[in-house]
């Protein structure tokens, strides 16, 4: 049951979920080439988090197919779940780091859980990782005393220490202000060409996507509405992208409403 | 009313088989785990060490009251020499056993409950699965192994610290002669009772730990609700019904021993 396509190295088909009376997703599908950094866009409350952790195994979704590097993610398959795992990473939105343990302890907890190596390698990797994300000074401090954009880097180093093939982000840049979003996304895009995984991230954040990813999908009630490079975004006029691409110029226009004294209609969303 | 009573047998059964596949589930991915020794001394530490002094200052304080209560109402029989009988086997069959469990309860039983219903809310144990590392075997066999070692071991040393705590009041504060109260307590306690003891330890040390870590574990399935107040509850409803089942397993434990 191999995928023709060599250079997919993800493919979801017709993810989905429910939550009770509310459906989450309706059928989501996308494809991740190999290699590539692909942004899946979406308002808040779009199901990005959910169509992410589906992926992740994190939630198990009530119907579709999830092929990865060409073998279904069979439901009950633990082995080929397993398989998936150990060459797949994860950076939730919170960071999910343990609170209780070091960096370093947050770092090597992976590899000693995972993997067969002496406690030396362990210790070697794991510093090699912290060094890797400029963390190499801080390896005896907890998470709970580091800033935000360093737990990020934390995170990320946990992340890319057993080298996975693929990397999930969800909403790395949440609750960041605009210098640190633009940060953020810089290192993505500069870890992931430099240790060349793929990456799957989804945000809201418009300009910083398309900026850093060579492929952007956008997903709305339940369905990917658009698939395509950042280039074929900005050309698109499938409705619901043009809302979505230009909601800041629409912010600005009505900002500069409300300074006129004009009164404005809003849509509930 | 026979619909609701229907429904919460139903849930209660309902629960007790989620409770086992949790148990089994627990020590069939802890078979093979990796660091798993180092993970049980670190759980046996936080069990045992942390709880050292409340252990001593309980049960040198029973020790103490049984020694006082028991001296006055034997010396209405003139039998204070029967106080080392008295002391040993309340202690050794009863008190020590029950009081150490609802002791470990409060101090350990609640802490891992938090602790793991912290670690389901901040995604902690989400992210273990997402590495491949099996959150069952990661945190809850570790500590289940523990108390299997912990609660006899503290168990212990509250009967021997309560049978001092006897020997205190009798001998030093009410003048008992402490050769008559130790030979009473030699000839009371028999192997029966150390053996009931030690059963009645590691009983209430897996049910109470298994119940402490099912609830931290599922706080984000807690009714009461999510977030803080899932902890909460979901803490509270732990040690509540660990309590009651040290009480009531040791109700069925000591008419099949007795």
């Amino acid at each position: 049951m191999a995928i023709e396509s060599q250079d997919l190295l993800l493919k979801v088909e017709g993810l989905q979920k429910r939550f009770g009376e509310q459906s989450v997703l309706a059928g989501a599908s996308l494809t991740v080439p190999r290699g590539s950094l692909v942004a899946v866009l979406g308002r808040s409350g779009a199901g990005k988090s959910v169509f992410l952790k589906c992926l992740a195994d994190v939630i198990e979704p009530d119907a579709g197919e999830i092929w990865f590097d060409g073998r279904l993610l069979a439901r009950g398959d633990a082995g080929v779940r397993q398989h998936f795992r150990s060459r797949c990473s994860f950076l939730f939105q919170s960071n999910a780091l343990f609170d209780s343990l070091t960096a370093l302890e947050n770092v090597a907890l992976p590899l000693e859980q995972t993997m067969d190596l002496q406690a030396g390698e362990v210790r070697e990797r794991s510093l090699e990782a912290l060094k890797q994300l400029e963390l190499e000074a801080f390896w005896d401090r907890y998470p709970g005393q580091m800033s935000g954009g360093m737990q990020k880097r934390l995170a990320l180093a946990r992340a890319i220490v057993t080298r996975p093939e693929l990397v999930l982000f969800d909403e790395p840049t949440a609750g960041l202000d605009p210098v640190r979003r633009n940060a953020v996304f810089t290192m993505i895009a500069k870890y992931q060409r430099q240790f060349g995984f793929t990456a799957l991230i989804v945000t809201h954040d418009v300009p910083e996507a398309l900026v850093a990813a060579d492929r952007v999908a956008l997903l709305d009630t339940g369905r990917m509405v658009f698939q395509g490079s950042p280039g074929e975004f900005i050309a698109s006029e499938e409705a619901m992208v043009i809302q979505f691409r230009d909601s800041e110029k629409e912010l600005s226009k009505m900002l500069a409403s409300i300074r006129r004294g004009e009164t404005i209609h809003t849509e509930d969303t | 009313m026979v619909r609701a009573v229907g429904r919460y047998t139903l849930e209660i059964v309902q629960s007790l088989g989620d409770v086992a596949l949790f148990v089994g589930r627990s020590f069939r991915m802890a078979v093979g785990s990796r660091k798993l020794g180092r993970r049980v001394v670190r759980a046996m530490f936080e069990q045992g060490a942390r709880c050292l002094p409340v252990i001593l200052i309980v049960g040198l304080f029973t020790g103490l009251v049984l020694g006082l209560q028991g001296y006055y109402v034997l010396n209405r029989f003139g039998s204070e020499s029967l106080l080392g009988t008295l002391v040993s086997l309340s202690i050794v069959r009863e008190l020590g056993p029950v009081l150490a469990a609802l002791m470990l309860v409060g101090q350990a039983g609640s802490a891992l409950a938090a602790e793991l219903g912290i670690q389901r809310n901040t995604e902690q144990i989400a992210a273990l699965e997402t590495m491949g590392v099996s959150s069952h075997a990661y945190l809850v066999a570790p500590r289940l192994i523990a108390a299997l070692m912990v609660f006899p071991m503290q168990t212990a040393l509250f009967c021997c610290v309560g049978l001092w705590g006897g020997s205190l009041s009798g001998s030093l504060l009410l003048g008992l002669e402490p050769g008559i109260y130790w030979s009473a307590v030699e000839r009371a306690v028999e192997s029966a009772d150390v053996r009931e003891c030690m059963t009645k330890a590691v009983t209430f040390g897996f049910l109470t730990m298994t119940l402490c870590a099912y609830h931290g574990f599922n706080a984000h399935r807690c009714r009461s609700g999510t977030g803080a107040r899932g902890v909460s509850a979901s803490t509270t409803r732990a040690v509540v019904q660990s309590s009651i089942i040290v009480l009531a397993a040791d109700y069925v434990i000591t008419s099949f021993l007795i």
